[in-house]
């Protein structure tokens, strides 16, 4: 028998459970002994004995033109919101490395199940930006063709990709397009989702599925260190790569600020999905420097210093330091790069404020294959309703 | 005192804390952050962590440990962050939370509040402006209540609490923050499971309830203007529906319009078409009609306000009735 203390004699800001320092260690802020890193926050390559990549000048600066780019869509859209243009943008400052690092590392056939934050990987995916401000715009609840991009739509309930993601990397053991050993054949899924998420019963089933049918899925955790105003310890006690193990496949915690280490990590996952080995947990450990979206006030719950030690950590800042200091990009190189995030920033903008709202009727549309007569007679009436203020208007 | 809406269950939880040392609240983001619509904002800091606690990201996770705490002696007051997650939750909420008295033959109460703030017209994105209600009213073993304006905010929360059923307690989100209204902490509230005629009329009983109670009473005086006269009546209670106040008005009327956000199909307006007919069939002028959200998923937001079931809609149904 345990005793239980006097829940009385807890001061109102007593938490539950052991000192996190003595589970973590001290160097979890830094993401602790595991953390595979191949860029350091200063921008010096270092190497791993598991996982590299060997970039030519040119990808690296593919890399920083992707990440450079995504942060100006996000900044252009934040600012839309702001005026109005949007009802609500879901900000991924700071994670563009992550986004990017696995958007990268994927092939065309593969299969992403994205979250709403997902901006960066839907950039790789060829999913013109302006759909996802559409659907931040409200004008529809996602306006790409998943399958022509392989990248799912948005998903804002938490964690129910996840199951999606197992599921259609089920349908791919099922085709015969897992280890074929053709590398234009062989195809895997990706499946995001953030550190919140990873309380959901539905993730936690995806693992479950995953594993007993050795699904070709990666499941990409980004952990950004806050579900909305929630910190990583409300929703774990150990670290979020370690859950794998109990789920009987490996877990990878990466650094999400670093491109390359993500590229590696992924590339690598991606691989053994493809061939067949199964699934694979990345935790990118990431922090997410803005506010949850657009709606949030974080300075309600977390330290500016909080976000000042995290600014020093920058993804970007990073990889152009190391561009730099090694010769890799010029100054034109950079110039260019900033000219073209001005007129993405330029088309997004005109592309947003002139998006027509809707056609009222499109509320009747695509609920069904084969339109129920009932749900017809109702948007014949509410077109004569509309009708009707017209004629009387006329 | 001036309450918001939002304000007014705030106080009337606080006021529930206070009252009762076994009362508890639980939910996303409800600790420090106040909740996303600040209306635990606060309590935490006031009542400390053991009693408002900040759960993790799991809606069935939430319910089901809140199970065990009201099986424990504990009144747990749960916060569902938008409609649309209450899904999660709903095998819990359905299959334990509704069932636990009549499987334990009432040994084992369930004295639970669900608190989901509902309905749209706040612009936002998917699965944020749902109305769920018809599917916890269809449920046997749970109560369902709406409130609609800051002083029936402040009493019925705390009478929700109170309550020794589960009780799915439904916060129109739209008007969070809107219009502050007089909130008297002496006075004595009426029931929690009553409904309450809100502008008296003589020509046609609209029935509302939640957001729609507004868009009701503003429909009643543009037709005011027009020579019409409209009975408001505020249901606030969904189950178990409190019929004499309807029935007696919709007598002296003969028509009713039934007025919800939620899809027409099987919503609530069906139950109370189906009542109003069986109990005053002679009494009626003209069938009742209902206006509400049509039955396609929740749009996106730029064309809700044509989903919505607006001043317009409520007045064309109106009319329609007048004219039979
Ligand atoms: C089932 C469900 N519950 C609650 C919410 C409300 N909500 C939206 S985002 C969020 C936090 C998510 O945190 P995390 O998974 O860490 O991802 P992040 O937003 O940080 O990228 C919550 C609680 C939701 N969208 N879905």
């Amino acid at each position: 028998m345990t005793t239980h203390p006097d829940p009385a004699a807890r001061t109102a800001d007593a938490t539950f459970g052991p000192d996190l320092v003595e589970v973590f260690g001290p160097s979890q802020a830094d993401g602790g002994p595991d953390l595979v890193q191949l860029l350091t926050p200063e921008g010096e390559r270092v190497h791993h004995p598991d996982f590299d990549v060997d970039l030519t000048p040119e990808e690296l600066r593919g890399l920083y033109r992707d990440m450079a780019l995504v942060r100006r869509l996000d900044v252009e859209a934040t600012a839309l919101q702001r005026h109005g243009e949007l009802g609500l943008w879901a900000q991924l400052l700071g994670q563009e490395a992550a986004q990017i690092g696995c958007g990268r590392a994927l092939a065309p056939q593969d299969f992403v199940f994205p979250t709403y934050r997902e901006h960066g990987v839907a950039w790789c995916r060829d999913v013109d930006p302006l759909h996802l401000l559409g659907l931040f715009r409200g004008v529809d609840h996602g306006g790409w063709d998943p399958a022509a991009h392989g990248f799912g739509l948005y998903t804002i309930v938490i964690g129910a990709q996840t199951l999606h993601a197992t599921g259609y990397a089920m349908g791919l053991q099922r085709d015969g397009v897992v280890g074929t050993g053709d590398a234009a054949r062989d195809a895997a899924v990706i499946a995001h989702f953030g550190d919140g998420a990873s309380s959901q019963g539905d993730v936690n089933e995806a693992f479950i599925f995953a594993a007993s049918y050795n699904a070709p899925v990666v499941f990409f955790c980004q952990n950004n260190q806050w579900a909305i105003s929630e910190p990583i310890e409300r929703q774990t006690r150990i670290p979020l790569f370690q859950r794998a193990l109990g789920f009987g496949f490996p877990g990878i915690r990466v650094d999400g600020n670093d491109v390359l280490a993500t590229l590696a990590v992924t590339r690598a996952a991606l691989q053994r999905a493809r061939e067949g080995q199964g699934p694979t947990l990345i935790e990118a450990y990431t922090y997410r420097m803005g506010a949850h979206t657009t709606t949030d006030d974080p300075t309600r719950y977390r330290l500016s210093s909080d976000v000042e030690r995290w600014k020093l950590k920058d993804p970007i800042a990073r990889l152009e330091v190391h561009l730099k200091r090694n010769g890799l990009a010029d100054a034109a190189f950079f110039d260019d790069v900033a000219a073209e995030a001005d007129a993405l920033g330029a088309r997004l903008r005109a592309g947003c404020t002139a998006m027509p709202d809707p056609d009222p009727l499109a509320i009747f549309e695509q609920v069904y294959a084969e339109v129920p007569d009932e749900l017809v007679a109702q948007r014949d009436g509410y077109a004569a309703y509309l009708d009707s203020f017209e004629e009387a208007g006329r | 005192m001036r309450l918001t809406l939002a304000k007014a269950l705030n106080a009337g939880l606080r006021r529930a804390l206070e009252d009762d040392p076994k009362v508890l609240l639980m939910g996303e983001d409800i600790g420090r952050l106040g909740g996303v619509f600040r209306v635990t904002d606060g309590l935490q800091k006031d009542f400390g962590e053991d009693r408002v606690i900040d759960s993790p990201l799991a809606e069935s996770g939430i319910v089901g440990t809140a199970v065990g705490l009201a099986l424990r002696g504990y009144r747990p007051v749960v916060e569902i962050q938008f409609d649309g997650f209450v899904y999660p939750a709903y095998d819990q909420i359905v299959s334990q939370v509704a069932k636990m008295r009549y499987r334990s033959r009432g040994r084992s109460p369930m004295p639970m509040v669900i608190r989901i703030p509902f309905g749209g017209g706040i612009g936002a994105v998917e699965h944020h402006s749902e109305s769920p209600e018809a599917q916890f009213a269809h449920t046997p073993g749970l109560k369902v209540v709406a409130c609609s304006n800051p002083a029936d905010a402040y009493w019925m929360i705390q009478q929700a609490i109170a309550s020794d059923d589960p009780v799915v307690f439904l916060e129109p989100k739209r008007q969070y923050h809107a219009d502050k209204a007089e909130v008297d902490e002496a006075a004595t509230p009426p029931p929690l499971f009553s409904s309450r005629v809100v502008r008296a009329g003589s020509d046609v009983t609209v029935l509302a309830y939640g957001p729609t109670v507004r868009t009701a009473l503003r429909a009643a005086e543009a037709a005011a203007g027009e020579g019409r006269s409209m009975e408001v009546v505020d249901l606030r209670t969904l189950s178990p529906l409190d019929l004499p106040p309807v029935l007696e008005s919709v007598r002296r009327t003969g028509r009713a319009v039934v007025v919800h956000e939620a899809h027409v199909n099987l919503g609530l307006g069906a139950e109370l078409a189906a009542r109003i007919t069986e109990e005053c069939f002679f009494s009626l002028e003209a069938p009742v009609l209902r206006v509400g959200g049509f039955d396609t998923p929740y749009p996106a937001s730029r064309i809700e306000e044509h989903f919505l079931p607006d001043l317009d809609r409520l007045l064309d149904a109106v009319d329609r009735s007048l004219a039979f």
